[in-house]
């Protein structure tokens, strides 16, 4: 892939460079040239930039969906942030979705996908390809349906439980005794495949000479892993960290399904409490200003991701 | 977007290394560690079939409660195996409007992304111009905004355009969420496709849009396709867009429909729950089979995931 970059952008600058009228008409080639861009652009530009933009914006006013305030809302200036930060649920619900991306995305995601990636390397080929197809389905299935299928796992008459009663042990409600070990668990079933798949493709990508030849030194299973594959597969593993947070931070669907948030606020994660906010209380500006932290967190990872992926644009 | 692309690379990729280099691993093991060799390759397949019984677990419901009428939330052998709960779901109030609705957004919103992609593409792709670069930061910085965090001040914007529960305006906001992976990708097809044919046509004589639409478009279908059929996954299976943008009854997707079911009924009729739930997801399953065939693997991969 990275060598496909460069030469790509780089082949193209011949038929322009070459052209030898190019120092009068410049400006209004470029202008020209640059025109098939404007569709896209103006629905970045709309549909984007201008919700982050009205984001920002929103979360200093005092909007909300009805009332006196609806129709013309007012600049409160850091307002809404003081509230939030004063509001027992907001800190509640950081800690909430940090414990959310840690374990399911971080840890769960993460190390159950390579685990998986490296079982697959040296098991049965029919065993790799149908836990593989088993893994990527739940992936796959739009995720109100895999939520479905997690929300009847994990409740009281549901599979879980009834396969403990078979074994003798009693089941509890774990939807609302364990609410965030439910959610944590579902997000891991759902989004391991991806993690999975990445650390398949930067397995194939490690030349066996250097397994080897670390096999040849005496390094053994783990040794071998932990000092030659992981240092070679960082890339890939810095990168993956980051897209499965970025995943995770966006999740909704499967907590709204599984749990709505609850019981009470154990289980809102940041996402879920501005929907509430936003849409249930009507506290528009209150929401906004959650949804603006969380894009803020979201820049963060997009530089951090860019900065990664640097060589491929230059 | 980002986990579609990669998950393709991956799987539809690289299998030919896959396939050398596990012959590799195992001629060397064959030859210093045999035995160990063999009983690791049985341990990993255990362990694998463990990770894939438990994966299964919650899929099966889905199946075998969608054949049995009196389903209830947990794993059990329908009594009378019938597709009664696939009859009952195929009215049109239950599931063919919602799914038509599903099809109009995901078209619709793939159509107006792939144009898009495809035109902004061509100069990214084909001149080196002073706005290339940071246009393609913004547009990778674009693929890592959470859509679902964004939601509030899309609504917020929605009611200020007067575009609530309008179709054409939710297409055309799911198409800008994925136009920054779609033109990514397509950018990456484009820089495949040899320039010298182009050459010949411009001295020819001929426009930059009309060498686009005869030579460049033609010879990159089948990325084309690969950006279609990923935009049209992921607008299918969206449910927080719709589900806040649009309103009345009769214009909600397959996904919004599907759990207004499940508030109403889903504590009585899941078999018809699973049976819908199915009915919505086979067609995804359908194009994710044909799109790894399809092998956009590792061109599309490009965007999301830098190995």
């Amino acid at each position: 892939m990275s060598t496909t970059a460069p030469t790509a952008l780089g082949a193209p600058r011949a038929p322009g460079a070459a052209r030898p009228a190019q120092k009068k008409r410049r400006p209004g080639r470029t202008l020209l040239r640059s025109a098939p861009l404007l569709p896209a652009v103006v629905l970045l530009g709309v549909f984007l930039l201008g919700p982050v933009i009205s984001s920002l914006y929103g979360s200093l006013t005092d909007s909300s969906l009805s009332g006196a305030s609806a129709a013309n809302a007012e600049f409160i200036g850091l307002q809404n942030y003081a509230d939030l930060f004063a509001d027992p649920d907001f800190p509640k619900s950081v800690l909430l979705t940090l414990v959310f991306l840690v374990a399911s995305a971080l840890i769960g995601q993460n190390c159950l996908g390579l685990g998986l990636a490296v079982l697959m390397q040296s098991s049965h080929k029919a065993v790799r390809a149908i836990v593989g197809t088993i893994v990527v389905t739940a992936w796959v299935l739009p995720e109100i349906v895999a939520s479905f299928a997690a929300y009847a796992f994990f409740n009281d008459g549901g599979t879980l439980n009834s396969m403990l009663t078979g074994l003798g042990i009693p089941g509890v409600n774990w939807l609302y005794v364990f609410p965030m070990l439910c959610v944590i668990l579902a997000n891991i079933w759902r989004g391991t495949a991806f993690s999975m798949l990445v650390y398949t493709a930067a397995l194939n990508d490690v030349p066996p000479e250097i397994t080897e030849a670390a096999e040849m030194d005496g390094a053994r299973g783990w040794q071998r892993f932990i000092l030659v594959t992981v240092p070679m597969i960082r890339r890939s593993i810095s990168t993956n960290l980051m897209l499965t947070t970025l995943q995770t931070l966006s999740v909704f669907a499967l907590i709204f399904v599984m749990t709505g948030g609850g019981p009470g606020t154990d289980s809102t994660t940041l996402p879920l409490l501005a929907y509430q906010e936003a849409f249930r209380f009507g506290e528009l500006g209150f929401g906004t200003a959650i949804a603006t932290i969380l894009l803020l967190v979201g820049a963060v990872f997009g530089v951090l991701y860019i900065r990664a992926l640097k060589p491929e644009v230059d | 977007m980002a986990k579609t692309t990669a998950a393709d690379r991956a799987l539809a990729g690289p299998p030919q290394t896959t396939r050398s280099i596990t012959t590799a691993d195992r001629k060397a093991e064959r030859s210093m560690a045999a035995p160990r060799g063999r009983a690791m390759k049985w341990f990993a397949s255990i362990v694998l079939i463990v990770i894939g019984v438990i994966f299964l677990l919650p899929l099966v419901w889905l199946v075998l409660a969608s054949l049995d009428q009196s389903a209830s939330l947990s794993v059990k052998w329908p009594e009378a195996p019938s597709f009664d709960n696939f009859i009952a779901v195929l009215t049109p109030e239950t599931s063919l409007i919602p799914l038509t609705n599903s099809f109009i957004l995901s078209a619709g919103c793939a159509i107006v992304t792939v144009l898009a992609a495809i035109l902004a593409a061509y100069p990214l792709s084909r001149y080196s111009m002073r706005i290339n670069k940071p246009f393609l930061y913004g547009v990778l910085f674009g693929t890592c905004l959470p859509i679902t965090a964004m939601m509030v001040p899309v609504y917020a914007l929605f009611v200020a355009f007067n575009l609530i529960d309008n179709i054409g305006g939710t297409i055309l906001f799911l198409a800008a969420t994925s136009l920054p992976m779609a033109i990514w990708m397509m950018k990456n097809f484009m820089d495949s496709v040899p320039i010298s044919l182009e050459e010949a046509a411009w001295t020819d004589g001929a426009s930059a849009m009309r060498t686009l639409s005869a030579i460049v478009v033609p010879l990159m279908r089948p990325g084309i396709a690969v950006v279609f059929i990923f935009v049209f996954i992921q607008t299918w299976g969206n449910f927080f867009i719709p589900f806040v943008l649009l309103l009345s009854p009769e214009k909600l997707p397959a996904a919004v429909s599907i759990f207004s079911f499940f508030g109403q009924y889903g504590s009585v009729a899941y078999g018809q729950l699973a049976a819908f739930s199915l009915l919505y997801s086979v067609p995804v399953l359908a194009l994710y089979v044909l799109v790894s065939r399809l092998g956009g693997g590792s061109f599309a991969l490009a965007g999301a995931v830098k190995g």
